[in-house]
């Protein structure tokens, strides 16, 4: 026991040491919460939006000062004509707008057909899309309420999004950011800090000595699983102080888990770290092989869904991928183990495979 | 300390793609000896070192180390042997006295278990314990590595180029350091690219390309130069040089610092003869006087000697 405590608090050592890192470390989850919760939004608010109004009337009052009212919009003004309107969008001052015909109350009162149009800035699709959707509900409302009484059938649909009703994208962020930060501090770190006593030639003495290279590995990883549940936490924590994220399921079910995730992690950077000779050799393996799949191939910026299918069928082995769907199915759906025990067990083999492949890898001799 | 042989070396071979880095390595080190394998860089010291210390596996041959296989025996050996590799292998982040404890704890031992073996050396680095072994001078950085592959009380120590790249001053002190643990009754296998060395060891092998060239007491090695051995001074050191080399009966002529070392090609000369037919040849290709006078020749003589013989 005494050479696996020796190691964990010479890595610990090593760790307090380089304050630089510590500090990044400590301060990355914090940053990426907040660089993903102000900057990195899907959900949509204020819109700069323009509404053409050739003849002011008292309906087109209304529909003006609905979209005023809405946290959604922000009407930046209200023109005769849609002259202006090409030049607004290329400087992209406005990136909405609504134009309405001629004589809209006469119209609606008189139960004609109203050609409204529709114009939005759909040079990022996901957005464009958002803001069409928003602009049509105010449209319906106001024209369901404008228009007298109900001649003929209509339906009314009521929507309602289940877990998340505001649509907030923090929600779904939070979960992907625990997957990152933990594929950083585990896989990351573990990886490098290995190459480096191969690198600075201290793994020589590791090996001249009696310890067994499990016995290497377990004091090496130990300080940095401590340092897995801490960014969860701090994750956790900023989220709900400055989003509001609720945790709806067990916190210990969800800290067990990120542990398994952990534990995976780890042995994906022991596994990276037995054959990468030098650090920078680790790191470029850890960034393009395990961070990228993390952030592209795990549903955690793009949805699954959306993928090519060869890149849905790979995403199948980003444990990342799996790891999310816990995540999300313990904070925003309350679910326990019963619904999330095959990602779990996928999750577990993935960990035993990876954990397998690293110490077969592991030598007792220089070559 | 057992009576049988510190290290045995039978016929090692190791290749490492085109080179071949030991070549039909044999030696023994008996038990107490301080033996020094001396060779310039790139002539196969680490690899041998590294098959000692079970770290590689040679490709042919064997050794036994304190009697036991290098390669079956591994986790027995890795207890006993204290091992100090040849690049800085300490941890620059971590104070003296961590860099110690831990590799106490890797051999799952205390520092305080070690304090009598230690104590020679720890006294000189006990000023500086609480510093990062980073910022310690080179000479302390190796008598720092040295404590560390003493600190589980090794039955044999095997040193690979301890002193290269250290001061003067501090190589004396370390091979100080060397005598003491030697008389103690510890074996040592010490590397060096350094010739001066060799005298400070009980025997020396001479190292070059895989090969062992010689191997014997250091003031055997001299005393066993085949050949007459001259010093010459005098005049223009490399117009001189020219003209030795032309010399008809001239074996081999180095500069040797301000003199040149010139080895006779016939075996049985008497020296003083060869030297009056210097000063005679030289004399005659008119560079004028110049000192000629025989003498033993030492490692330094024997090493180039062997290693032309070698070339030939």
């Amino acid at each position: 026991m005494r050479p696996i405590l020796g190691f964990v608090r010479k890595e610990t050592l090593h760790l307090l040491r380089d304050r630089q890192t510590l500090a990044i470390l400590i301060l990355l989850p914090l940053v990426q919460v907040l660089i993903f919760g102000f900057a990195v939004r899907t959900d949509v608010r204020e819109i700069p939006i323009v509404v053409v109004d050739p003849t002011p009337d008292v309906a087109t009052l209304e529909l003006r000062e609905r979209v005023a009212a809405s946290e959604r919009f922000r009407l930046v003004a209200v023109a005769p004509s849609t002259r202006e309107l090409d030049s607004q969008f290329q400087e992209g001052s406005v990136r909405q707008a609504l134009v309405l015909p001629r004589d809209v109350e006469r119209r609606l009162g008189r139960g004609d057909t109203l050609a409204v149009q529709l114009l939005t800035d759909g040079s990022d699709p996901n957005t464009g899309g958002i803001m069409q959707g928003y602009a049509t509900a105010v449209l319906r409302r106001w024209h369901a309420d404008a228009t007298p009484a109900a001649r003929g059938l209509r339906i009314e649909v009521a929507t309602r999004m289940r877990f998340n009703p505001t649509l907030e994208s923090a929600h779904l962020f939070v979960p992907g950011l625990v997957a990152f930060v933990l594929t950083i501090v585990s896989a990351l770190m573990t990886a490098i800090s290995i190459t480096r006593e191969k690198e600075t030639g201290t793994m020589e003495m590791l090996l001249v000595s009696p310890i067994r290279p499990a016995a290497i590995v377990a004091g090496k990883v130990t300080p940095y699983i401590a340092l897995g549940f801490v960014s969860v936490l701090l994750v956790l924590v900023a989220a709900r102080a400055v989003f509001e994220v609720p945790l709806q399921g067990s916190l210990l079910l969800l800290l067990a888990e990120s542990g398994l995730y952990i534990v995976t992690s780890l042995a994906l950077g022991i596994v990276i770290s037995t054959r990468a000779p030098t650090q920078r050799t680790a790191m470029l393996a850890a960034l393009a092989g395990l961070l990228m799949p993390t952030l592209m191939l795990s549903g955690f910026i793009f949805p699954l869904e959306s993928l090519p299918s060869p890149l849905q069928a790979l995403s199948h082995i980003v444990p990342a991928r799996w790891f999310l769907v816990v995540v999300r199915g313990i904070m925003l759906k309350g679910a326990g183990l019963p619904t999330l025990w095959q990602e779990t067990l996928i999750l577990a083999g993935m960990t035993v495979l990876l954990l397998i492949a690293g110490s077969r890898r592991l030598t007792i001799r220089l070559d | 300390m057992s009576q049988g042989l510190a290290v045995e070396a039978r016929g090692l071979q190791r290749r490492f793609g085109d080179t071949m880095a030991l070549d039909d390595v044999s030696f023994d080190v008996a038990p107490g000896e301080l033996f020094g394998v001396i060779g310039p860089d790139g002539a196969g010291k680490t690899t041998l070192f590294r098959i000692l210390v079970t770290l590689l596996l040679p490709d042919a041959g064997s050794a036994r180390v304190l009697e036991r296989d290098v390669v079956r025996d591994l986790w027995e050996l890795r207890r006993r042997i204290g091992y100090m590799p040849g690049r800085f292998s300490l941890y620059p982040d971590l104070s003296v006295a961590e860099n110690l404890g831990f590799y106490a704890a890797l051999f799952d031992t205390t520092v305080a278990a070690a304090r009598e073996t230690i104590a020679p050396i720890w006294r000189q680095l006990e000023p500086f314990a609480g510093r990062r072994a980073g910022a310690l001078s080179g000479g302390m950085k190796q008598k720092l590595a040295l404590c560390c592959a003493l600190v589980h009380r090794p039955e044999i120590l095997l040193l690979d180029e301890p002193t290269t790249g250290v001061d003067a001053v501090s190589r004396r002190e370390f091979w100080d350091l060397l005598g003491r643990l030697r008389a103690k009754g510890l074996p040592i296998v010490v590397s060096t690219p350094y010739m001066d060395e060799a005298d400070l060891c009980d025997r020396v092998t001479l190292m070059q390309r895989g090969k062992l060239l010689v191997t014997d007491r250091p003031a055997e090695i001299g005393r066993r130069y085949p050949r007459p051995l001259l010093a010459v001074r005098g005049g223009s050191i490399l117009g001189l040089l020219g003209i030795l080399r032309r010399f008809p009966h001239a074996a081999a002529v180095w500069p040797f610092g301000a003199a040149l070392h010139y080895t006779d090609a016939r075996a049985g000369a008497a020296p003083e003869g060869v030297a009056a037919e210097l000063r005679a040849y030289v004399a005659s290709a008119g560079l004028g006087e110049v000192s000629v006078e025989p003498i033993a020749a030492g490692i330094e003589d024997a090493f180039m000697w062997h290693m032309a013989e070698e070339a030939a």
